[in-house]
């Protein structure tokens, strides 16, 4: 058991132990190293002095300020307006000259680009691919093919106040008919639509195709919008039906759906979250990506 | 160096106490957690400055809530932060840092401390609902590199909404501003909420303002626990104008 009235000594008479014993057993009671404790009692020091001079402690009403007057949300207000000087005269330049100058100016451009990019990145990848390559519903920006328009303003539009999104109240808009699910064509008539729609592209049909009755159901019912060949309306983001590009794509299937529900993808107006530089960027960006007109 | 003389009681030798009595060592921890505890944190409840007073935050409305629930049931907080802290990359990024007054009707809050993903506090407009759709169906069909889990059982289960009436009258109890008509229409309200216009969205929004409301699905009179995560994940971070928010006044 242990022996508490006598301190044990180790062998070499270093230090002495616990004075527990356990089975014959004995713990020493080396101390702490010296350079250990005092990083110890340094950090105390140091926290001593944190408390002095940065916010700390509680009160009654309010809490010791510190010395030095810090606080985060001034600092965070100071580190942005210092990022804001640092862009300060390229941000001012792309807000007043016209999208067509920025192109024209080389140091515009790169500048406009690098924002963009980095812009798109976060706020437009998710949707249009990192490479703005687009996914099923969601357009490749790459192309020279556009729903809404590819020139730098229509782009810059797009932009600003999204599409179909109803928070926006200059949002582009227009909606395909549902024709399926509201009834205004038959299952038959859809069929033979999308054969008709398929043709006008050059893709193969089906071989008991109507396509007589997909013609005329087609100038009857889509060619308002769509064209009367499938060239499409930008004023209506109607795509064009007669080319390799698709939105959704080609498959009979994916076109009977698209006439059987109708409707339009929506995209978010960027005017209420980015401020007006960085969205001229993204419009310059989108713009040289290889399909601007 | 040596220390041949530890039974003096010195008090340099006073800790010995500690180390050699778990009980007492135990009641010291208490003791010396709850003095942090006390200070710093009991504080919080009675400093006016800790909530800012800011205008557009409201309790959310039933389908919201119960769009939070599934959040809190599927563990997004273990991969997605809802707190865009005050420091420039984040703000640059995210928008506006958050504001304590954002979340003072979360209980419990959903700052989450990990980003596996990024932080979602303000992703409230930034997607479509079709988007949202598409990628909690399977992240991988919009974000090819996403690694976050899919959750396509969540638009083939049917919401089950009739006890959210309940959890609205605990929240209240814990200081949410929820009145009796506010929990005694609450079905009927997350039903409206989730339909294009059927009659009852003005009194709603009474109730509730500036809540999105469109058919999320209750059209066809079938909303699911994807709509209502949808919209509550739609209202994160939007409730506050930071065009009338004076960032210099709330400097504290
Ligand atoms: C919520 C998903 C989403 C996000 C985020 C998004 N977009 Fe879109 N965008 C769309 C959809 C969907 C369309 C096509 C809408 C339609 O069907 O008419 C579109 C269309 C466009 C168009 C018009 C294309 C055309 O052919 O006319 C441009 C330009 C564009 N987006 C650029 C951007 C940029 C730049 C960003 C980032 C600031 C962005 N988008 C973010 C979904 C999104
Ligand atoms: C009111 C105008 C309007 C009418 C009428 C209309 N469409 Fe459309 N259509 C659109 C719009 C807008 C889109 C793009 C939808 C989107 O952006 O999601 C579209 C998309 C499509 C697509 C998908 C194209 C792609 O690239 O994947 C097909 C196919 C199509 N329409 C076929 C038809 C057919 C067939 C009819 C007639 C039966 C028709 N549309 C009538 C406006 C219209
Ligand atoms: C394993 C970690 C993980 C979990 C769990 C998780 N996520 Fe994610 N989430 C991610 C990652 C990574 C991304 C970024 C890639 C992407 O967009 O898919 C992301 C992106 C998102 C985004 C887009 C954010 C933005 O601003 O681009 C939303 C919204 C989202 N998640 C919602 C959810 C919801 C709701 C849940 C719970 C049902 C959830 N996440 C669960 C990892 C996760």
């Amino acid at each position: 058991m242990t022996n508490q009235t006598e301190t044990n000594v180790d062998p070499r008479k270093i230090v002495g132990t616990t004075g527990h014993d356990w089975d014959g057993i004995e713990e020493l009671n080396t101390p702490l190293p010296r350079w250990w404790l005092w990083t110890f009692y340094l950090t105390i020091i140091w926290a001593l002095g944190y408390w002095v001079v940065y916010p700390a402690i509680p009160l009654a009403t309010s809490f010791t300020k510190g010395v030095f007057g810090w606080t985060s949300r001034e600092q965070v207000v100071k580190d942005l307006e210092g990022l804001k000087n640092l862009r300060g005269p390229m941000t001012a330049k792309i807000e007043t000259v016209s999208l067509q100058d920025i192109e024209k100016t080389p140091e515009l451009l790169s500048f406009a680009r690098a924002q963009g990019a980095a812009a798109f990145a976060v706020n437009c990848s998710p949707c249009h691919g990192a490479g703005a390559q687009g996914f099923k519903g969601y357009p490749n920006l790459n192309d020279d093919d556009w729903l809404w328009g590819g020139s730098l303003d229509a782009i810059h539009t797009t932009l600003q106040n999204g599409i179909r999104w109803d928070a926006n109240k200059d949002t582009r808009t227009s909606m395909m008919p549902a024709f399926g699910k509201e009834g205004l064509l038959k299952p038959n008539e859809i069929s033979a639509a999308a054969d008709y729609v398929r043709s006008l592209s050059g893709l193969p049909t089906e071989k008991d195709a109507d396509l007589k009755l997909g013609q005329k159901l087609f100038t009857e019912n889509c060619a308002a919008c769509h064209g009367e060949n499938g060239e499409g309306n930008q004023d209506v983001g109607a795509p064009k039906l007669n080319d390799k590009v698709w939105l959704y794509g080609p498959e009979k299937a994916t076109i009977i759906e698209r006439i059987t529900l109708g409707g339009g993808g929506q995209m978010p107006a960027w005017s209420q979250r980015l401020d007006s530089p960085t969205i001229k960027s993204l419009a310059v960006y989108v713009h040289t990506l290889g399909g601007g007109q | 160096m040596a220390n041949l003389t530890p039974h003096k009681p010195s008090l340099w030798h006073r800790h010995a106490i500690f180390e050699k009595n778990s009980i007492i060592l135990i009641i010291g921890i208490l003791v010396a957690i709850s003095i942090g505890g006390l200070v710093e944190v009991l504080p919080l409840f009675y400093l006016k400055s800790t909530i800012e007073t800011v205008e557009g935050v409201r309790p959310y409305s039933p389908l919201e809530l119960a769009g939070r629930n599934i959040y809190v049931r599927e563990g997004c907080y273990n991969c997605h932060s809802q707190m865009v802290r005050p420091l420039r990359d984040e703000v640059e990024r995210y928008g506006h840092y958050s504001l304590a007054a954002e979340s003072m009707y979360d209980h419990p809050f959903q700052w989450g401390s990990k980003r596996t993903g990024p932080d979602i506090a303000r992703v409230g407009g930034k997607y479509s609902d079709d988007w949202h759709r598409d990628h909690l169906r399977n992240p991988r069909s919009v974000v090819p590199a996403s690694i976050m889990p899919g959750y396509p059982w969540l638009e083939q289960t049917p919401l089950n909404i009739a006890h959210i009436g309940e959890d609205m009258a605990v929240l209240s109890v814990e200081g949410v501003p929820y009145s009796q008509e506010m929990i005694a229409s609450a079905v009927s309200d997350a039903k409206t909420q989730g339909s294009a216009d059927d009659g009852s969205t003005a009194s709603f929004l009474k109730r509730y303002p500036k809540a999105i409301t469109r058919d999320l699905g209750g059209n066809g009179g079938k909303l699911t626990e994807a709509d209502a995560l949808i919209a509550y994940l739609q209202l994160l971070g939007t409730q506050v104008d930071f065009k009338l928010y004076d960032d210099k006044a709330n400097i504290r």
